[in-house]
């Protein structure tokens, strides 16, 4: 049974009452449009090529309630998330919903800007009318249906030539709250670096263990000539959440720009990475790791699309599913006819740890250049049963030598991401997860 | 300080060994030479605890206890060591960390205290001079892109770290040149003592004039076929294996 599509067009009349006076005609029109677009749509279904294998019914079945801003001052376990290293701001949402009390900004040099997009909608910032909902219009539904409904989320500009020495961190918190109904909340993250600027921006989606909800994130991202990002998303949310997020990125000439993206937690996790190399010379890496046990259903949907020449990308996914958990991986590689030049490379390997695990992979190349490097490697196996019983003739116990291959395995990715804090928090994380994991395989 | 008795084992469904007797003094080093696929490495691995080898009858003791009724990594714990005749590359885990690892659980089961990083580096670094080794070795991960010989002689690398009790050679000596045999053989004889105890698994008698056994034993289809002292080496050197098969009437295949 599929929920009438008439609980969000009742919920966008509420949020649309709701909405602060500044948001002005440009954006309630784009609104309108999207919801259109999504209740045209409706939900995707397993019926649609890029939904094969992972079904959103359980989403689509449940009535979710628009998450409201946090009562109090915001769950008192944001700390165990924040980085403790300097950030350029470290902005915390609760719920979708900016709380200024735990978010800092005193790092942040220049003119650089870091702090909400409702703010920067009222405030009528120069880069949201030229990119807000511009940079991700083709998306899917859950595209149309976050356009539709945020709340608020991230806004970050990095004008031309500065170089912000320290990430930004963006924390988007989930409390579950919500009584009987599960709450969504739809943040929406844009970021504008401009000619030859620099910075790093981490997004992390965390929630409490357990937790049923939902949430919806759009990130858009525009890079400058030359402009150099780092851009990491990690998600960890409870494992009974169901997380969809789509980056869309647009690179012009020469940027250089990387999203590494770490996915743990989640029940039905769907992330879409949308990379356009729009002018020459772009370089882009899109990285990912993975793991997944219990039922759980972890979907990595990647498109490079390069559509000027000289450009190079690299991408390398890892990921590790146990017990009846489910991966996704599908890569897209278009090389479009001007992109002579074009040097694309793909990796995708997973290790499955029960017999029950299983992954679907599908590297997707579109090439309409014949002057083009284009390699991709898939591979999926078992922990290398050799491995193992070396490493216990040599004293280690049983778990613990599967835990240093697993390690070793996603090292690969883990160790291609720059930000030495990212790599502490992640393993940090991971050792529990694999515990969890392996406790449940052995 | 071990003890095989009427050893019987089988992987994939077939009968490998075929009763083995054979016993290890404190301090003895016994060698064991035979045709290829007679069952040599399948002996090492047993003693190893490989979980694909499933022994069918026999026992063994070490130092009094039932070794077989150990997991591999107790077995590891309490001392006994196998040189891998293959050793596998580990990509991805660094040789320094996992030696440290290793050396730490070990101690840690001996009762003793572990070794921090500068005690482990000094180690380290004394075992890597006894057998020539460079140390930028240490950084690298465990095997992988290793040549044949820097396998072998980080197994011999590593034994010289852990400080087995008892050491299982599994074809160290193949895919060494002269120099670095020498190497090995003169890390290994620096390691004989009255308490320390080795099998040397091999195919030519080569190896054996550097480390020089106290019995020589000769494997065939499963079953040990004959033992003597050092002479029994260079017999076979001479020889080949032919004239054992007529002596116990089983088919023997071809030395190498
Ligand atoms: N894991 C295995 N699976 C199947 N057969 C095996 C396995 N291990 C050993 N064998 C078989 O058992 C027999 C003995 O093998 P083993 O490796 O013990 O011989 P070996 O004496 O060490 O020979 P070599 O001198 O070539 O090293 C061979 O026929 C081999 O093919
Ligand atoms: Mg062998």
């Amino acid at each position: 049974m599929t929920l009438p599509l008439d609980h969000y067009r009742t919920e966008y009349a509420r949020a649309r009452a709701g909405r602060p006076r500044g948001e002005g005609e440009a954006l309630a029109r784009t609104r309108d449009e999207a919801l259109g677009r999504f209740l045209d749509r409706g939900f995707p279904t397993t019926r649609q090529e890029e939904w094969r294998f992972t079904s959103v019914a359980p989403i689509a079945e449940q009535a979710f309630a628009l998450a409201r801003p946090p009562a109090g001052a915001g769950p008192a376990d944001v700390d165990r998330l924040r980085f403790h290293v300097v950030c350029a701001a470290e902005l915390v949402f609760v719920d979708g919903h900016y709380v200024p009390a735990l978010s800092t900004r005193g790092a942040l040099r220049g003119s650089a800007r870091a702090g909400s997009l409702a703010a920067a909608v009222s405030g009528h910032a120069p880069n949201i009318d030229p990119h807000l909902a511009r940079v991700a219009r083709d998306g899917s539904a859950f595209v149309a249906l976050n356009t539709a409904f945020f709340a608020d989320g991230a806004y970050i500009d990095v004008p031309c030539g500065t170089a912000l020495e320290h990430p930004i961190h963006v924390l988007f918190v989930s409390t579950g709250q919500g009584g009987d109904t599960p709450v969504v909340s739809h943040p929406r993250v844009l970021a504008v670096l401009g000619d030859n600027s620099q910075a790093s921006i981490v997004e992390t989606y965390a929630g409490p263990d357990s937790a049923r909800y939902f949430t919806n994130v759009v990130t858009e991202i525009v890079l400058g000539e030359h402009a150099v990002l780092d851009h990491y998303k990690v998600q960890r949310e409870s494992t009974a959440a169901y997380h969809v997020g789509s980056i869309h990125l647009r690179a012009a000439r020469s940027a250089t720009c990387s999203s590494h993206s770490v996915s743990l937690g989640g029940a039905i996790v769907r992330n879409d990475v949308v990379a356009v190399l729009g002018g020459e010379g772009g370089e882009c890496t899109l990285n990912g790791l993975y793991l997944a046990d219990g039922q759980r259903l972890v979907d990595n949907h990647t498109t490079i699309d390069h559509a000027m020449p000289h450009c190079g990308s690299r991408e390398m996914y890892r990921g590790i599913l146990a017990d009846r958990a489910r991966g996704v991986f599908n890569g897209k590689i278009i090389v479009r006819p001007d992109a002579q030049k074009t040097d694309a490379k793909q990796t995708n390997r997973a290790l499955l740890l029960s017999e029950d695990a299983q992954i679907n992979t599908k590297p997707e190349l579109e090439i309409f250049a014949n002057d083009v490097k284009c390699t991709h490697g898939a591979a999926v196996g078992q922990l290398d049963e050799d491995a193992v019983f070396y490493l216990r003739s040599r004293g280690f116990g049983l778990t613990d030598a599967r835990r240093m291959l697993i390690h070793a395995f996603l090292g690969d990715v883990l160790h291609r991401m720059p930000l030495a804090v990212i790599r502490t928090s992640v393993e940090h994380v991971l050792e529990r997860q694999l515990a969890r994991a392996l406790g449940a395989a052995a | 300080m071990l003890t095989i008795r009427n050893l019987h084992a089988r992987v994939a469904g077939r009968e490998i060994l075929r009763g083995i007797d054979l016993s290890i003094r404190f301090g003895e080093v016994h060698a064991i030479m035979g045709p290829n696929g007679s069952g040599k490495s399948t002996l090492a691995r047993v003693l190893a605890g490989h979980p694909e080898y499933e022994v069918t009858a026999g026992e063994v003791t070490f130092e009094g206890e039932d070794l077989l009724a150990m997991d591999p990594e107790t077995r590891a714990r309490i001392g006994v060591f196998m040189a891998f005749q293959y050793p596998v590359e580990i990509p991805g885990v660094n040789n320094a960390y996992f030696l440290k690892a290793a050396l730490n659980t070990v101690r840690k089961h001996r009762g003793e205290e572990e070794l921090d990083a500068m005690e482990f580096m000094t180690l380290v670094r004394d075992r890597m001079k006894q057998l020539d080794m460079d140390e930028d070795f240490l950084n690298r991960p465990v095997n992988d892109g290793f040549s044949g010989g820097e396998k072998k002689r980080n197994e011999i690398f590593q034994m010289a770290v852990l400080e087995p009790k008892l050491a299982v050679l599994d074809e160290t000596d193949s895919g060494l040149d002269i120099d670095a045999l020498r190497v090995v053989a003169s890390g290994v004889n620096a390691m004989r003592n009255a308490d320390r105890s080795f099998l040397v698994v091999t195919h030519y008698q080569r190896l054996l004039n550097y480390i020089v056994p106290d019995v020589v034993h000769v494997l065939s289809d499963g079953r040990i076929v004959r033992s003597g002292d050092k002479a029994l080496a260079l017999e076979l050197e001479d020889k080949g294996y032919g004239w054992l098969e007529q002596a116990v009437g089983s088919p023997v295949r071809e030395l190498r």
